[in-house]
């Protein structure tokens, strides 16, 4: 029995614990066993905490040995992605500038998976700092796609998508910015949820760009999903962006009904060279679910087709301003100055405290980084403010105005996650704007600040495809209803990657 | 639009990256292909739209003014490179 | 000769007296350990997020109200992006083009002459660390200042119709010090230049008197008194000047005071010349003023040094420098009110409180709501000496004894027996044994040395311990030794 523990969902493994069949150290085992067999092999994990985890356990076994009452997510292994401080665990964002750094406090949200009882395996992979959506540009090391070790996790929630699929966790949080953890969902024939802009805090997440990043659950099942998103969920007094709006219990939407139910499929979203059998794939789950009982029609989101050119403006120009702080003054990676350069400033000559900070954040940073460091620095220049961010931000309104109105007519919008199913590492290494069109499916629900969420929903060549539902600002339930009520008429989310 | 080398030189310069000649050239190559990409965006019409800066419509965001504890100083200067008399110590910083 | 006109504008930033930081809960305070009073926000740690500071706020908002600026219904907060080592994030969380108040002016006299020196704009900004220079080729940073709320006051030139500029040195340091008293009386600040809560940074300029363009602006940095904000204009004014009688040009750049030699220096190479590339703070979301918030603050705004100035001269009679001298701190301004409203001669009070009491409060070194004087004993000592209960001399033995012990004037005179001797018949019997005492200086005076006339009253007094009437002890020596 228990070396299949890590095969398990939350809500099974929280039956058996409730039932006392195994213990929280039993389950914790199974998972640090598990990464120990296949880590080696898809490299998900940065650091792994064992111990840590062990530890945890042993806290949840003791509550349970006293007959407390457990909660869902007590004993249950969880990763986080390497972006989320962890006190007194390595946070490297994968960048060499943050190698050997060590938070003195946690993220709001690890406090509250702390406080659900969930144990820590460890901190997983993704592209420095959440810019990319392969996980190849890590400034450590390459993940791999559990269901072909040749293939890309997806990014930048790479190793949190990845660590799920191959069962190293029984559920990971990633970050999404333009789609890193719908997309890495998508890729490892997970569930992935991006929650509406404000519902997660983002306290303790190390911000890429702060009005599109948003931290969510990447699960098993959907079932899973609406269990980890009780627990991440509500209003944070430190993040002054998060909502003070109730928080539903999430499990009361896990009903397989879609009667009634009112679905926009937007054509945009099929047209960006959309791999065929990708199509057809969310046409048939389209179809099922007007099969149960939803009303489908094809829309029209027109400025859907401007989202990237926004996005890679905005995105970059917060980056350019949150990745400032990197200088080898207070923490990271120190680059001494060039030896020639001055202590006594004089006229013309470089001094060398901008010496250590110019040699500090090129080496600290990769080639991604840093070409979003200076497109963002670029756009927001004075001259070229009005013609780039100032612009940008006027066409963000536009696609808001967009999904309002859509949202006046459906209660969903059915898409593809991504254009392709998961692609060969290096393929697209050299080709940025090829490896960019990967999020142009998931970029308009962070633009618009609303919640989408990507469920398995077909293979091509053994490879997963993921469809995507979004829903209006804070109607995650219906989100989690549609999902599930897909998922209970399918089988795509039960198979799993041999390794 | 398009980016010159003096451009990229000077876009380095003001996000202090210390560039060299190969990642200047790259750089200038694949943003310009994004600017390009960019241009569609003056396609559209937007003097009458107003910005979005925050896609929630939340203000008046407050915290009461109360003082809680700091940290302890160890842990303030726990992951500082170079540290002396309870300072961040950095080369030295002269305006003159 | 051609004449030239010097044009001044102001930057000053106050650091506010809240509890804690603008965006986050550490305390604020002066002094101390380095790198004491720091948190995750203030440090710029990764992750960390900023949430404002509501009194912060409106303080601000009082402060831009009492400076006569419009609050606009709504504001927000940019961030200014630059590199520098007191910064942690690498930018200050600042305003740009959405500010807390705009369109405003502070009265100043100008040699008496009331001019309104236009302010274009006050916002909201955390405050920056300090670098901290030490031997050898290290800096030392301390972060205990980083996020300490600041608020910056910006004047305006040209000044818009009916407003005016600053013109000369004096201007400037009658505007910082007017800058100040208002804020003082806000309470919300304590306005110290030494110590670094209020800050100035002029920028100077001089062109050739009635040509409307500007000159080219210097900025003037590390003015850390009055004193050196009136020096360093009026040297940089002076040094332009003279740049431009010998046809040479002014640079556009930042010079730094230095107060030992008396002289501005270039400071900042172009290194640190940055480009802020200010956009809104996503971490941030906008605030909204109703005017119901916006009326309440105003209509709480105490009355302000200016008027309160105008008042004492008009009501109470007066001179502009008494009056100076008495608004100059709120607690004393309040306190001669409150005498002046209930004593029959407000310019007596005015005599006793700004020489007396400021006397006592410099020689104590305590500040007035430290000592346990209160108006109503000033008034009832006064009244004691209208009476004639008690001579002058000895009222300020008395003030000193009430400024030191909190007691009345009646109780410290009772309790010494201090009464003032009026009685005639006591008074005569005195005198009479002082001229039998000394009959050679009464064969002086008689001889026509009438100066030694105080000589014997100073004997009379002592004899009765400075409690006789002098009028009464002038007026009998004089019978007797002119008999």
């Amino acid at each position: 029995m228990s070396d299949r523990l890590c095969n398990l969902t939350i809500h099974e493994i929280h039956e058996l614990l409730r039932k006392k069949q195994v213990s929280a150290r039993e389950i914790a085992e199974s998972f640090i066993r598990r990464i120990e067999e296949v880590d080696p092999r898809v490299r998900a994990f940065i650091t792994t905490t064992p111990d840590y985890a062990l530890k945890q356990a042993e806290a949840v076994d003791q509550a349970i040995s006293r007959g407390e009452a457990i909660g869902p997510l007590a004993g249950v292994p969880a990763a986080i992605k390497d972006n989320m401080c962890t006190r007194g665990i390595f946070t490297t964002c994968a960048s060499k500038i943050l190698y050997n750094y060590k938070p003195i406090y946690d993220a709001t949200v690890v406090e509250r998976l702390y406080m659900a009882g969930a144990t820590l395996v460890g901190k997983t992979n993704l592209d420095e700092f959440a810019m990319g959506s392969s996980t190849e540009n890590s400034g450590f090391f390459v993940t791999r796609n559990p269901w072909n070790l040749d293939t890309v996790p997806g990014g930048s929630s790479g190793g949190s998508a990845a660590a799920v699929a191959a069962d190293e966790c029984a559920f990971a949080l990633g970050s999404d910015t333009g789609g890193s953890i719908r997309q890495p969902a998508s890729f490892c024939g997970v569930v992935g949820m991006k929650p509406t802009y404000g519902r997660v805090s983002r306290y303790g997440l190390v911000a890429f760009a702060s009005s599109l990043d948003q931290i969510g659950p990447i699960t098993k099942d959907v079932t899973d999903c609406a269990i980890v998103l009780n627990a991440i969920c509500g209003k944070d007094r430190r993040d002054s962006t998060s909502l003070d709006v109730p928080v539903p219990d999430f499990t009361q939407s896990l009903r397989a009904d879609v009667k009634g139910l009112k679905i926009g499929v937007p054509k945009e979203f099929f047209g960006f060279g959309t791999d065929p059998d990708v199509q057809a794939a969310v046409r048939k789950a389209v179809d099922l679910l007007t099969e149960l009982g939803a009303h489908a029609e094809e829309t029209s989101m027109p400025s859907v087709e401007y989202g990237l050119a926004v996005y890679y403006i905005i995105a970059p120009a917060e980056c350019s301003s949150n990745l400032a702080r990197y200088d080898g003054v207070r923490y990271g990676l120190r680059v001494a100055p060039d030896s020639g350069t001055v202590t006594r400033q004089t006229r013309g000559s470089k001094s060398s405290i901008v010496s250590m900070f110019e040699r500090t954040r090129e080496q600290g940073f990769g080639a991604e980084v840093k070409q979003r460091i200076m497109i963002g620095t670029y756009a927001l220049s004075a001259g070229y403010y009005d013609a780039y961010y100032l612009k940008a931000q006027k066409v963000r309104t536009l696609l808001r105005r967009d999904f309002d109105k859509a949202f006046e007519k459906y209660d969903i919008l059915v898409t593809p996650t991504s254009p392709t199913v998961a692609f060969g590492i290096g393929e697209r290494a050299d080709d940025p704007y090829a490896m960019k069109l990967a999020d142009i499916c998931t970029i308009p629900a962070n633009l618009a600040g609303i919640p989408g969420i990507s469920v398995p929903c077909g293979f091509k060549n053994g490879l997963p495809i993921g469809l995507q539902i979004m829903a209006k600002a804070l109607d995650e339930e219906t989100l989690i209803r549609a999902a599930f009520t897909y998922e209970q008429h399918t089988e795509y989310h039960r198979k799993k990657p041999q390794l | 639009m398009r980016l010159t080398a003096q451009d990229i030189a000077d876009v380095a310069r003001l996000s202090r990256l210390e560039l060299t000649e190969e990642e200047k050239e790259t750089l200038a190559k694949h943003i310009n292909r994004l600017l390009e990409h960019f241009e569609k965006l003056q396609e559209l019409d937007t003097d009458d739209v107003e910005p979005t800066s925050h896609v929630i419509p939340v203000y008046n965001v407050f915290r009461k003014d109360e003082p809680a504890p700091s940290l302890p100083v160890e842990e303030v200067l726990a992951n500082a490179p170079d540290v002396a008399d309870n300072c961040f110590v950095v080369p030295r910083v002269v305006e003159t | 000769m051609a004449e030239y006109e010097p044009i001044i504008g102001m930057e000053v930033h106050v650091e506010l007296q809240t509890r804690s930081k603008m965006f986050c809960s550490c305390e604020v305070a002066f002094g101390g350990e380095p790198n004491t009073r720091c948190c995750p926000v203030c440090l710029g740690l990764p992750g960390s997020l900023p949430v404002i500071n509501e009194r912060a706020v409106e303080y601000m908002a009082r402060a831009a109200l009492a400076l006569n600026c419009t609050i606009p219904p709504q504001c927000i907060f940019h961030r200014k992006n630059y590199y520098y080592p007191d910064l942690p994030k690498n930018y200050q969380i600042s305003q740009y083009d959405f500010p807390l108040g705009v369109n405003g002016w502070v009265e100043i006299l100008a040699g008496g002459k009331p001019k309104r020196i236009a302010i274009r704009r006050v916002h909201m900004e955390e405050d920056t660390g300090k670098l901290l220079h030490v031997a050898g080729n290290r800096s030392y940073v301390d972060y205990n200042r980083s996020g300490v709320p600041l608020m910056e006051i910006v004047t305006q030139n040209p000044p818009p119709e009916g407003l005016d500029q600053i013109e000369s040195a004096e201007e400037a340091r009658e505007y910082l010090q007017r800058l100040r008293q208002i804020l003082l009386y806000l309470g919300v600040s304590d306005v110290k230049m030494e110590e670094g809560s209020m800050r100035c940074e002029p920028n100077v300029s001089v062109r050739l008197k009635g040509h409307s363009e500007f000159g080219v602006k210097t900025e003037i940095k590390n003015l850390n008194s009055f004193r050196s904000v009136y020096l360093g204009i009026d040297y940089e004014i002076k040094r332009q000047i003279r740049i431009l009688e010998q046809n040479g040009e002014v640079v556009q750049e930042t010079r730094r005071w230095d107060d030992e030699r008396g002289v501005t220096v270039p400071m900042r190479s172009k290194e640190f010349e940055q480009e802020y590339r200010y956009f809104p703070d996503p971490d941030l979301v906008p605030l909204k003023f109703t005017e119901e918030w916006i009326e309440k603050l105003r209509s709480e705004l105490p009355e302000l040094p200016m008027a309160k100035l105008k008042r004492f001269m008009s009501d109470y009679g007066l001179a502009q420098a008494d009056a100076e001298v008495l608004i100059d701190s709120p607690e004393l301004a309040e306190f001669y009110d409150t005498c002046a409203a209930s004593y029959k001669d407000p310019k007596t009070v005015a005599n006793w409180l700004t020489t007396e009491l400021l006397r006592l409060l410099n020689a104590s070194g305590k500040k007035l709501n430290e000592t346990r004087l209160t108006p109503a004993h000033v008034c009832g000592l006064l009244e004691l000496v209208d009476a004639g209960t008690i001579n002058r001399n000895t009222a300020k033995a008395v003030f000193e004894e009430m400024f030191n012990t909190g007691k009345s004037a009646a109780e410290i005179v009772r309790q010494k027996g201090l009464e003032q001797v009026s009685d005639e018949a006591a008074i005569e019997s005195v005198v009479n044994r002082v001229l039998e005492a000394n009959p050679n200086e009464v064969k002086r005076y008689r001889a026509g040395e009438v100066k030694l006339l105080s000589w014997f009253v100073g004997q009379v007094m002592r004899e009765t311990k400075g409690k006789a009437n002098p009028a009464t002890v002038n007026k009998l020596l004089r019978e007797k030794l002119e008999s």
